[in-house]
């Protein structure tokens, strides 16, 4: 790894006395896509809810070990500056109901209480909806609320909403489990399109997906980190005997 | 993603193609014109350039196959690629064999002037032409074409083992060269046929049916 954003140092992540993280330690490299896959259970999701400190938000949760973002230690920084910095895309397209698509791009300054010019909030949606390849779709609709939108342009404009503060990490924790094929493929293009901009680390537990859109894989098990590496690497001659058995479906 | 990888990888064998056909003529032309520099050329520098865009086609095929799983046509024509490469590293084989017998044969005097080899280098090549350009195409009739030009190189070898033997009965002392010309224009037959089965790969590509072993109707 020559050029990590994020760095994870024996991290253990608990909900009350249940150990789901067990000692993990993962360099997220800048400007990749990272994806983290692993059978139900395993911590992938944990792991990615560490990332950004939304883990702690669960009753009972708590985590230990090092988090680095960059240089700097992420457990002793502002939560809401983390969030900023290091962006989540959920499973379930989520846009606010009741908001324009318009406003829901700017969700992340409204919530935060960041007040915008106008020309500046125009330029930022605009922005925000090209890199997330949905401005050309909804240009004439920006006034509708977002959840007219369809299942695959609702998660698009969640991760307008999420590039819109300009995250330098984007989270995306199975982010096309909820959509048909044509709108997954449409994601996946565009994860691939967004790595220019800013480092991916997504979670899925569809292996084709991990091989088509990913530069770097992590393989989970029962909490622990088993092996990581480059993609092709780890999907054509994997190191440990429980990937090439989860890669070969085997068990999973 | 799998398109762009595909495209590459088609540029790739096509770069390939052009290379191993390039070999066979120039090794041809160092036996024709008596060039030994053109043999060692191909013997030297060709050969590894070629054997290395295999090595990297076959590393490619490896990563389509475990990162995108083709299906249908993205199969076949990984599959076909593959395929393809291996065919024309053994053109590049054929080909250094032939350029091996030429530097034997520069600085000695001809059996006889050379007119059915430099035929059948001609054909061989053409075939290989022929045979990638329907792959690229998609043109399974253009591969059809090629493969039955076979029976024309087949053909012309046995006429030039007919007329070396000729030859070498009644003058013993040109047995050595005319045994090296045989398999000169052995190797080019061998060209010729993985020139048809570059052909077969355009028409499992095209038509999804594998025709290798069968005698086209």
């Amino acid at each position: 790894m020559s050029n990590p954003i994020m760095r994870t140092e024996d991290l253990c992540a608990y909900f009350d006395d249940h150990q789901v993280l067990k000692g993990v330690n993962l360099s997220i490299e800048e400007k990749k896509v990272t994806a983290i896959m692993g059978p139900s259970g395993c911590g992938k999701t944990t792991l990615i809810r560490c990332l950004n400190r939304m883990h702690e938000l669960t009753p009972g949760a708590r985590m230990m070990g090092k988090i680095w973002l960059r240089d700097q230690d992420l457990l002793s920084m502002n939560p809401m500056v983390v969030r900023r910095r290091v962006g989540m895309v959920f499973q379930k397209p989520n846009p606010f109901p009741t908001m324009s698509i318009y406003n829901n791009v700017l969700a992340g300054y409204r919530l935060n209480g960041i007040r915008l010019k106008r020309d500046e909030a125009d330029r930022i949606v605009e922005g925000a909806l090209r890199s997330a390849a949905l401005w050309d779709e909804v240009k004439d609709a920006l006034h509708k609320r977002g959840t007219f939108l369809s299942g695959g342009q609702q998660q698009r404009l969640c991760i307008a909403r999420a590039l819109a503060v300009q995250p330098e990490v984007l989270l995306m924790d199975e982010p096309t489990s909820a959509l048909d094929p044509k709108a997954t493929d449409h994601i996946e293009r565009l994860i691939v399109e967004l790595k220019e901009q800013v480092t991916i680390v997504i979670v899925t537990h569809n292996i084709a997906q991990a091989g088509r859109i990913s530069d770097y894989t992590a393989f989970m098990y029962l909490g622990e980190l088993i092996e990581y590496g480059p993609t092709e690497a780890l999907f054509t001659a994997p190191r440990d005997s429980r990937t090439e058995e989860y890669l070969t479906g085997k068990f999973g | 993603m799998l398109e762009k990888a595909l495209e590459d990888l088609q540029n790739k064998v096509r770069k390939a193609a052009f290379l191993a056909e390039g070999m066979v003529n120039k090794a041809e032309k160092a036996l024709e014109e008596r060039k030994g520099e053109l043999a060692r050329e191909v013997i030297d520098k060709d050969e590894e350039e070629l054997d290395l865009l295999d090595l990297e086609i076959t590393e490619d095929v490896v990563r389509i196959f475990a990162r995108y799983q083709p299906k249908a046509r993205d199969l076949r024509m990984t599959l076909a690629i593959f395929n393809i490469s291996r065919y024309l590293e053994r053109v590049g084989d054929h080909t250094v064999n032939i350029a091996e017998y030429t530097l034997d044969l520069v600085d000695k005097p001809p059996v006889k002037p050379l007119i059915d080899i430099p035929r059948m280098t001609q054909i061989a090549s053409e075939m290989l032409r022929d045979s990638i350009d329907a792959f690229m195409k998609g043109d399974p009739e253009g591969a059809l074409r090629v493969i039955e030009r076979d029976d024309e190189v087949d053909n012309l070898l046995e006429q030039v083992r007919r007329e070396l033997v000729t030859y070498m009965v009644s003058d013993s002392s040109t047995i050595d060269r005319g045994l090296k010309l045989t398999s000169i224009a052995r190797n080019l037959e061998r060209i010729a046929d993985l020139a048809t089965n570059i052909a077969e790969e355009a028409v499992f590509l095209e038509k999804g049916k594998i025709i290798k072993h069968t005698k086209p109707k």
